[in-house]
């Protein structure tokens, strides 16, 4: 695990060979209109700005929905006229959210926080900022499929935004998407058009998706600059190349799924379906021999991936974040990638995790019991290695470190509940219930929005040249954090005591209904979090037009590539040569001095360690 | 009305925060960046160590609030929830330690090395010791769990006992089924597309085979023997269901088409439980834990737990479903004098799920 070899690297002359690529991108630079500079651009970092407000647009949408739901889980007795003056009977009735409307704003939550924000949001903005700039390449691999990624997750956002608006609602059997349910026309409201509209939206968002991951894999793997090895790779890039390697083998598996419930509910096919009786039409489905459970296994196999497509890119930014501002080399540099790629394999390995109660062979499930549990073991060497990074530091609270460090909190906590979920025996007990609610919400949800957050504060100045607003990053951040661990950690309790998840109302129920008060608590603080993140949006495009300009190309003082860009970096990142690497991006502290670029040759007099 | 001042009064609250927070950013340029990002480094660093503090005594509070709400202040009702919570204590004491030192690190370390011009950061690479260390504990710990944790699980997952009672469960839109196999013991065959709501045959029973015509079909509650295991075999009619006991801490998918299975033994009749509870109103709920539809949320059996002799009783008064399904086959129908009492039980039975 040591640096040494690479510290040792050649050091000779670089020669320019990229003038003539150089020359090329200048000419290119003076031919750009509105529509190819800021709508159908090949610039990644355009693409990069597109992704990033298309995912806080959705994220402003699926958070309205939970807050939406909590008033209804907080407030069953409220009434709310104006909303239904709002929305409409549909939603509304009497004032009170209907049942259907209810499970259509869970379900849309879901689907919408987990691929359009934490995915595509996420990965989808920092892939297309950072691997260029970090690997030091001029834009991906084939910026024409990059542009096509983002316009075919601008389509799948606008078909499943369509969605909404269909007379029987948006798609209500939840994010998971389970048949029958899903597959059954007549089973629910929402599982009629709704659900195609739903289907058509994340097959288009697979294809974006594999769009996106293809071009990310192959810039990381053969566009890196010279002496870039991938020893030398920032963790963000290590991170997202994963990121991008589970989803291009993990998407066509759910698309596969998809295909298949297309199928079934429309061309009378019965992958999924058997034995069903209709009550609502009185009919018997001529569909035998079925088996519903295929369903969720192909779904789980992207279903668990997933989680790590939308975490990794958070423990990339994080590590990367938390190194440049404890001032400090990432500890264990060698160990962070190997517990990447630890994570990375195991995640294909426990997906029947989420499937424990469902019928499964014991045996089969105590096979994943083991692989599920084997993830604690590089997750708590990321934690300790964060920790032992800011032990000793110099620590500068930036608003991004500072979302860094809540999400090492985050991620701990929720890591450690999902010790709880990964043993089988304690999952009968607490599956499907507010435990696993609070778990994924914190080391999920809300872990990977802080990396998100963390990123967007520290590559703000990046993206567009303006600093955000310091102090209301500091409100947005402990006021997040407060209200994150308030909302979800009471939750744990709901699930010690079985209360169900997906519930609408609990009033009838003897066992869950002591949780009146602390639903109508959490309700609450829900929704002052929900509009601390529009102060957060108000920061954000403020500071777009008016924040405080930059004065220094590396506000940060950080060592990675994309920080020898001038402030305003045009398309082709470098003006003049693409800088050559030299060393790995954590010099950090060395030999007395606060950073030392990777670009910046080793000196003769340099100790190595 | 009450609306638009909620309103009115939040977009003030951000103006004076977006004010604020604009103001300080003006007055840092004039004190100088330097002496201003010092100041709030030192800010966040005092946070830093209040959050955690004020973390734990809320974790303190929370917990003091909250725990008696739960299920674990009582003992579990069924004999295998007793392993489901020693198992949650054991998990809950190596994740609770684990929680507590790393937080605490975590924050701590945050307030003590925050930046000052004194410090220079420690070059520090790796320490292949320490490495070895944080990457051996997790791992053993997480074996003790997984030895546990299967040990538990293959004992809920075996076979049931030989001397076990069989339920059938059958979960539907919205509501449940179960049937009881009458005094030959065997579950009549039954095919989906014999289920005929309006005729009483909910399951779909096949009158062909004889072994249906002392089957009996309750709905909405079901009756099981405290201290006798019980075997439920768990089926669906249309969507996915899920079988939650949290009383007994177990749950069980119930998928149409390929039925699964679940066993446990009770430990104490719904009486006992009122007194244990102390709640007068307490009923064991069988919660659907498996979204299903509109109407998940009012998918709500219910369990009564006797003792051998009043099983036998309730079981006595029940008509077999074939009954149900040709009123001019029952017995009860043809000698008038008998009438009252069948029509008396039939009416008691029918109260539970009348709750639904």
């Amino acid at each position: 695990m040591s640096n040494e070899p690479v510290m040792h690297a050649d050091t000779s002359v670089s020669v320019p060979v990229e003038v003539q690529h150089h020359e090329e991108h200048v000419h290119h630079e003076h031919h750009q209109s509105f529509i190819t500079k800021y709508v159908f651009s090949q610039d990644h970092k355009m693409i990069a700005r597109q992704f990033l407000i298309t995912g806080m647009i959705w994220a402003v949408i699926g958070g309205l929905m939970s807050v939406l739901f909590r008033l209804q889980i907080g407030y069953p007795e409220e009434s709310f006229p104006f909303l239904q003056n709002l929305l409409g009977k549909w939603w509304f009735e009497n004032g009170h959210l209907t049942a259907q409307a209810y499970y259509a704003l869970v379900t849309t939550h879901g689907t919408v926080l987990v691929f359009f924000v934490l995915t595509a949001g996420l990965s989808g903005t920092f892939a297309n900022l950072l691997i260029p700039l970090q690997v030091g390449a001029r834009d991906m691999a084939s910026p024409f499929l990059n542009m096509l990624s983002y316009w075919f997750f601008f389509l799948a956002s606008v078909i499943m935004f369509s969605s909404i608006f269909v007379s029987t609602g948006p798609f209500s059997g939840g994010w998971t998407a389970y048949p029958p349910l899903s597959a059954l026309h007549d089973a629910s409201p929402g599982s009629q058009h709704g659900m195609d509209l739903w289907l058509i939206a994340m097959a288009t968002f697979v294809v974006s998706s594999l769009l996106g991951g293809l071009n990310y894999i192959v810039t990381i793997l053969n566009m890196r600059t010279k002496g870039m090895s991938m020893t030398r790779l920032p963790l963000t890039i290590w991170a997202l190349f994963f990121t991008a390697v589970l989803g291009v083998l993990s998407f066509p598996v759910l698309l596969s799924g998809l295909i298949l419930l297309i199928f079934d509910r429309n061309f009378g096919t019965s992958f999924y379906l058997s034995d069903i009786y209709v009550a609502s039409t009185n009919t018997a489905l001529p569909n035998e021999g079925g088996n519903a459970i295929l369903f969720q296994h192909l779904f789980w196999f992207l279903g668990h991936p997933e989680v790590y497509i939308i975490l990794l890119p958070a423990l990339g930014m994080v590590s990367e974040i938390i190194s440049t501002n404890a001032r400090k080399p990432i500890f264990g540099y060698m160990a962070m990638v190997a517990s990447l790629f630890a994570i990375a394999i195991l995640s294909f390995l426990v997906w029947a995790h989420h499937m424990f109660v469902s019928g499964l062979n014991p045996f089969l499930g105590s096979i994943f019991v083991l692989l599920t549990l084997l993830i604690a073991v590089p997750s708590a060497i990321k934690v300790f290695n964060w920790l032992t990074t800011l032990w000793r530091g110099n620590i500068r609270f930036t608003p991004a470190m500072l979302f860094a460090i809540g999400f090492v909190s985050l991620f701990i906590s929720g890591g450690l509940t999902g010790i709880w979920l990964g043993n089988s025996a304690l999952d009968i007990h607490l599956h499907d219930t507010y435990f696993v609610v609070a778990h994924f919400h914190i080391v999920m949800g809300v872990a990977s929005m802080f990396g998100m957050f963390a990123g967007i504060y520290h590559w703000f100045p990046k993206m567009f040249g303006r600093y955000l607003n310091n102090t209301l990053g500091y409100i947005h951040f402990w006021i997040t954090i407060a209200g994150a661990y308030m909302i979800f950690w009471p939750m744990h309790y709901e699930g010690l005591a079985g209360m169900p998840r997906r519930y609408y109302d609990y009033s009838s129920w003897t066992s869950f209904n002591q949780f009146g008060g602390l639903n109508r608590i959490i309700s609450t603080v829900a929704m002052v979090v929900f509009f601390i993140q529009i102060l957060f949006l108000i920061n954000f495009f403020y500071s777009i037009f008016k924040g405080r300009k930059l004065t220094t190309p590396n506000p940060w003082g950080s060592n990675t590539l994309e920080w020898t860009t001038p402030i305003d970096t045009g398309h082709g990142n470098w003006p003049g040569e693409i800088p050559e690497v030299h060393r790995w991006a954590y010099d950090y502290g060395k030999d007395g001095r606060e950073f030392v670029p990777q670009n910046e040759p080793v000196g003769h007099d340099e100790t190595s360690h | 009305m009450s609306m638009f001042f909620i309103i009115a009064v939040i977009v003030l609250i951000f103006m004076i925060i977006f004010q604020i927070a604009k103001a300080s950013e003006y007055v840092s340029v004039i004190k100088g960046e330097e002496k201003a990002k010092k100041e709030q480094n030192k800010i966040n660093g005092f946070f830093m160590i209040a959050f955690l503090i004020a973390g734990l005594i809320g974790i303190y509070l929370c917990n003091k609030a909250l725990y008696p709400k739960t299920l674990l202040i009582h003992d579990s009702a069924s004999v295998q929830g007793e392993k489901v919570d020693s198992m949650l204590r054991v998990t809950l004491v190596i994740t609770g330690i684990v929680f507590l030192i790393t937080q605490i690190a975590l924050f701590w370390f945050g307030f003590k090395y925050q930046q000052t011009d004194k410090r220079k950061a420690y070059y520090y690479l790796h320490n292949n010791s320490l490495e070895l260390i944080w990457t051996a504990v997790p791992a053993i710990a997480m074996t003790v769990l997984v030895v546990i944790g299967l040990r538990n699980w293959y004992s809920f997952t075996g076979a049931a006992p030989k001397n076990a009672m069989q339920i059938e469960v059958v979960g539907k839109q919205f509501g449940w089924i179960f049937r009881y196999s009458g005094n030959d013991k065997i579950f009549g065959k039954k095919y989906y597309k014999l289920i005929d709501d309006a005729g009483n045959n909910t399951l779909g029973q096949d009158w062909k085979d004889q072994a249906n015509l002392d089957d009996v079909v309750v709905q909405g509650t079901m009756y099981l023997v405290k201290d006798k295991p019980v075997n439920l075999i768990i089926g669906s009619r249309d969507v996915i269901h899920d079988v939650g006991l949290p009383q007994f801490r177990l749950k069980m998918d119930a998928v149409p088409g390929t039925p699964t299975s679940l066993w446990f033994t009770p430990k104490y009749t719904t009486k006992e439980m009122k007194e244990i509870t102390g709640n007068p109103d307490f009923q064991y709920e069988l919660s659907c834990d498996q979204m299903c539809g509109n109407g998940h949320y009012s998918m709500r059996g219910i369990i009564v737990v006797v003792t051998q002799a009043e099983y036998d009783v309730w079981l006595a008064q029940q008509k077999p479903n074939y009954y149900a399904v040709f009123p001019d086959k029952d017995p009860s129908n043809q000698k008038p004098q008998l009438a009252d009492t069948t029509k008396t039980t039939a009416a008691i039975s029918a109260l539970p799920s009348k709750k639904m």
